[in-house]
């Protein structure tokens, strides 16, 4: 017998993951980057996924993000399975890449106006403001952003992605190019975003970032999820031995 | 430096619809185009600086008398606009993609046809003020009258139909190592029945033609802008999606 599901309505999470994914594979033409990817996150987890360049972690977080489908598996965020729910996943979804996803000739508070609208805040204003508050960045919201540093704009990326207060932000490498002042600037604002609850899923290459920062570290590489381990699980050994161990095996 | 007094408030966000209203996405990706192109003027200024030059070009190369002006007009007004509008529909996605901000629309809980919507009009209406600062212009250079209600409805019916279907394969060429070279090559084959029945009604109005004549080319100036519009509707989502 078929039970015919409708595809609007939210399915409970299972006990209480926020993230479930579940063999997933990702095919571009004949190359496959993602081969069966399963994974799990609870609500207020901070993942860190690390792997090596081309192991298909930005891939993994654009198809998390719905901005790309997956060719195979299942995906579900929230509750809401990807990519039929796709725009109720976008709702609880934040993402910061290494791009800024800001227009350079609108200002700060015009940039966040603009996302706001997007996702149908009301009190904006309000808004805005602790937001800019947040990020450190009050005293330019009327400064254009092509005027801001990388640092600054980076900050600002993620004001944007924390306007709409998501249940889940996903970070794709988040520290790149920025300098050692940047860097620690944005540190502190992680840990901002992060200590509110929030579910986190991030990527880098940073192993010592990761580990000041995250609960959990999964390696991604050759397009699975080699090896996984919680902050108490390694505590007999750094993050560094376990990547390596993890990328040898 | 970052506040720690300044940590988000635990408040509720208020959003005035589940995920998202379709016409204030639209409004919304319009103001901002529009806000952002007031301060750049990128793409507004390329667009009619080429027109200017496209119809100086003509105006030199095609050494006519008045009867001959008159009757290229519609031809040379047509080609001045298709390839203004090339440069603008480009720039117009280009400035979307170069700073990742065309995932930013994307990640929007929206339906992604209000981008698409929201993004033809403000396309449209940059086209619209080059056309209406390029009319006057060429009335003067070619000694044409060209300011007939006919002949700016059919301008606009026009502007519509080639924005829509520009606006969509721009969409797509974007995601392309060689954007700037694609768009035309894709656009103007597909863009071709627009800027015949452009260029016949317009002429018909020029020439002061029955209107049974220039009815046929109005009607399928309308059926292509309803025909692109319902189709980029449908294909948008798939064009941006990976």
């Amino acid at each position: 017998m078929f039970v015919v599901l409708n595809k609007s309505k939210r399915v409970a999470p299972t006990k209480s993951i926020m993230i479930t994914v579940k063999k997933l594979v990702k095919r571009f033409g004949l190359k496959t980057v993602l081969r069966g990817v399963d994974f799990e996150v609870q609500p207020g987890e901070f993942v860190a996924l690390l792997g090596p360049n081309g192991a298909g972690k930005t891939t993994f977080l654009r198809i998390l993000a719905s901005l790309s489908r997956p060719t195979l598996g299942e995906v579900n965020i929230a509750g809401y399975q990807l990519p039929n729910q796709a725009s109720q996943v976008r709702a609880r979804l934040g993402v910061v890449s290494h791009l800024p996803l800001l227009y350079g000739d609108l200002t700060a508070e015009e940039n966040l106006s603009f996302y706001g609208r997007m996702y149908g805040l009301t009190d904006l204003e309000q808004r805005i403001t602790e937001v800019l508050e947040m990020v450190g960045l009050e005293a330019r919201r009327r400064d254009l952003v092509r005027t801001f540093s990388r640092g600054m704009q980076q900050r600002l990326a993620i004001g944007r992605a924390v306007l709409h207060d998501p249940d889940v932000i996903l970070f794709d490498e988040p520290y790149t190019g920025l300098d050692q002042d940047a860097s620690s600037m944005l540190d502190e604002v992680l840990k901002t975003v992060a200590a509110k609850g929030r579910t986190v899923v991030m990527t880098s290459h940073d192993l010592a970032r990761a580990e000041d920062l995250a609960t959990r570290f999964d390696i991604l590489s050759r397009g699975i999820i080699a090896a996984t381990a919680s902050r108490k699980g390694l505590r007999k050994t750094n993050l560094s031995s376990f990547y390596k161990q993890a990328l040898a095996g | 430096m970052v506040n720690k007094a300044t940590e988000l408030k635990s408040m509720t966000i208020e959003r005035t619809r589940p995920a998202g209203s379709f016409i204030k996405a639209v409004a919304a990706v319009v103001w901002k185009d529009v806000r952002a192109e007031f301060r750049s003027r990128e793409l507004f200024s390329a667009m009619l600086v080429f027109s200017l030059l496209i119809i100086l070009i003509f105006n030199f190369a095609l050494e006519l008398d008045i009867k001959m002006r008159q009757s290229v007009t519609a031809g040379v007004l047509w080609a001045t606009f298709a390839f203004a509008g090339t440069l603008g529909l480009n720039r117009s996605m280009a400035i979307e993609k170069d700073r990742g901000c065309l995932d930013g629309l994307l990640l929007a809980p929206v339906d992604r046809s209000a981008i698409y919507f929201g993004k033809v009009i403000s396309n449209l209406a940059f086209m619209l003020m080059v056309e209406i600062i390029v009319l006057p212009v060429y009335s003067v250079l070619y000694s044409v009258n060209l300011f007939q209600p006919g002949l700016l409805l059919v301008i606009l019916l026009g502007s519509i139909g080639y924005v829509a279907v520009g606006t969509l394969l721009s969409a797509m060429s974007v995601q392309t190592r060689t954007r700037d070279i694609l768009l035309p090559i894709l656009l103007f084959p597909v863009v071709i029945p627009v800027l015949l029945a452009a260029v016949k009604a317009s002429s018909g109005f020029l020439r002061g033609a029955e209107l049974a004549e220039i009815l046929l080319p109005i009607n399928l100036l309308i059926a292509y802008d309803i025909i692109f519009i319902a189709v980029a509707f449908m294909v948008f989502d798939s064009v941006v999606e990976e």
